[in-house]
């Protein structure tokens, strides 16, 4: 049994060269993208939107951070385990003092680690947008807005969707311990549909007559990720209530179905014979 | 280098060739601009995932293309037939779209050409706004003013402005409109004072709109006042209306002008005088019939 320190030691070594390798694979050149895609949709919107251009940038910027981490945590995410087999490097990795689950563990923290400077760099992006169309907009057309253009609670639903590509990044890791990429990409963008489709499985019992299918549609809403909960941007955007506790508890909720997957891809990737 | 100087060349071979299809064979963009591939918003609510809101400013863009499009065009294909649909999509995707309500409103009911001259689909947009928010006093009001202004029934404006006065945080000059609005109903004081309130809304269309009006029945008093100094003016026999002679009767210094500053119509036969087709203010807003 390897000592606590030794496991962080070891998880922190994997997930540091998992996020230089990003670094190098030039992941950040997104980034560079998204600065220039709000920059240049504000210019532009100004013109196209009758007075609504910050509102569509806050849509815009948070639906760019989602789509943009989506795709890091799904390209990159496929690659993590799958990458190393078929490099053979994974050989020469497992016969360090490194447990298998510390391995699997290392490359989901340093994904994350990615994403978290992304997601990070993106916001910081995005607010620079919006406090620079705040300071050139009148105190007339800024009564008009129904939320601050430098609003704080653009936070909550940054977090949200952190949280949610914490878990779709997971979905990733997971399928990529025992699939080819191809199949892990289509089997997490599946989910990921799923996901987003969950809530009206929910509902399903009101539109189907079969007690069967009901609780059939029932037990997937409940198995499969939940991701329509983690998308409050639209009531971030027009500055309706989001209860910390919503919030709080959904995060849990990502926490604990991170935990799951990240436990079955440990049991799975522990199983699997290399020789 | 080369290849890079190269790969220059051949994109700037390509604009040129794109340049020159486009001069050689026009293509119809106009068709293809009418056509809404997606009209169910459950299903486009589907389409986007996660990115209502998004898809939503994107419906909200096209709307106002289409609408200041069709409003531009000037072959009189004014048909305005997308805009219903594609306000519809996008109050859906993101029922907390105020702008899309409010100046969906005012769009739907602008009477034609300036607009597809459809209050009944304003105050549906409007009513569908108020079923995600039914406390915003903001869209009973529109919907008085769609009552008032399009419908021209002052009893339904009048019932809206009070229902609009009843809720949370509306200013407090609402219940005398609809008093005034049930009592003298129709005449253009009580318009001018509307478009007057609404010149001080928040946004900047908003309040250009409320300009306009108000230029609008600002021309009507003038119209008005000219057809009378006509009516008044003495006149030879066979002698056809011209501003040339109301001058040279009344002392009047040039030919009158509407608040635009482009100059009235004088119809030679009748004496009537109007606002000019190519004036900004027209068409001017019919008279409310007075309510009995």
């Amino acid at each position: 049994m390897p000592a606590p320190e030794n496991s962080v030691r070891a998880v922190s070594h994997i997930a540091l060269n998992v996020y230089r390798e990003s670094v190098r694979d030039r992941v950040p050149y997104n980034l560079v993208l998204f600065a220039v895609l709000l920059i240049g949709s504000s210019y532009l919107l100004a013109q196209l939107t009758a007075g609504q251009d910050v509102k569509i940038i806050k849509d815009l910027g948070l639906a760019a951070t989602s789509l943009f981490g989506l795709f890091i945590a799904v390209f990159i995410g496929i690659g993590l385990v799958s990458k190393e087999v078929e490099r053979r490097s994974i050989y020469t990795i497992l016969s360090k003092p490194i447990s298998r689950p510390q391995f699997i563990m290392g490359k989901y923290a340093g994904l994350v680690l990615t994403l978290a400077v992304n997601v990070a760099v993106m916001a910081a992006a995005l607010y620079a947008v919006l406090a620079y169309m705040t300071w050139m907009e009148s105190a007339d057309f800024k009564a008009a807005w129904d939320t601050p253009g430098v609003d704080p609670a653009l936070l909550k639903a940054l977090f949200l969707i952190f949280i949610e590509l914490m878990l779709v990044t997971a979905i990733a890791v997971f399928f990529s311990t025992f699939s080819t990429p191809i199949l892990s990409a289509a089997l997490t963008f599946g989910f990921y549909i799923a996901g987003n489709f969950n809530a009206d499985l929910r509902n399903f019992e009101q539109v189907v007559r079969s007690p069967a299918a009901a609780w059939l549609a029932r037990a997937l809403y409940h198995v499969l990720p939940d991701l329509s909960a983690f998308d409050v941007k639209t009531q971030v955007v027009h500055g309706l209530p989001v209860s910390a506790g919503y919030i709080w508890s959904t995060a849990a909720y990502g926490a604990a179905y991170i935990a799951a997957l990240l436990l079955a891809a440990t049991v799975v990737f522990s199983r699997r014979d290399f020789k | 280098m080369i290849r890079m100087a190269a790969a220059l060349a051949c994109l700037v071979v390509a604009i040129a060739l794109q340049v020159g299809r486009d001069r050689v064979y026009p293509r119809h963009d106009h068709e293809t601009q009418q056509l809404l591939y997606v009209r169910s918003p459950q299903a486009l609510g589907r389409i986007v995932l996660g990115f209502d809101a998004l898809a939503a400013d994107v419906y909200w863009i096209r709307a106002i293309q289409h609408y200041g499009g069709d409003r531009l065009e000037g072959n009189g294909r004014r048909r305005y037939e997308l805009l219903y649909p594609l306000l519809d999509l996008t109050t859906s995707l993101d029922p907390y779209f105020n702008i899309a309500y409010r100046f969906g409103a005012i769009f739907l009911s602008e009477a034609s050409p300036g607009g597809p001259g459809r209050p009944d689909q304003a105050v549906t947009l409007l009513r569908k706004g108020l079923a995600v928010q039914p406390n915003k006093w903001q869209y009973y009001y529109d919907i008085a003013f769609v009552h008032y202004w399009a419908l021209r029934d002052p009893v339904a404006a009048a019932t809206w402005f009070r229902r609009a006065a009843e809720q949370p945080g509306a200013p407090n000059w609402l219940m005398p409109v609809a008093a005034a609005m049930l009592t003298q109903g129709s005449d253009r004081a009580s318009a001018r004072f509307l478009w007057q309130q609404m010149r001080g809304a928040d946004q900047e269309w908003l309040r250009r709109r409320a300009q306009h009006a108000l230029q609008q029945i600002d021309a009507l008093d003038q119209i008005d006042r000219l057809n009378a100094i006509v009516a008044e003016t003495p006149k030879l026999p066979r002698e056809p209306y011209t501003w040339a002679w109301l001058a040279r009767a009344r002392g009047f210094n040039g030919v009158p002008v509407d608040p635009s500053g482009t100059p009235y119509e004088l119809d030679p036969v009748t004496g009537l005088v109007t606002a000019a087709e190519s004036s900004i203010l027209f068409p001017l807003p019919k008279p409310v019939e007075p309510h009995r």
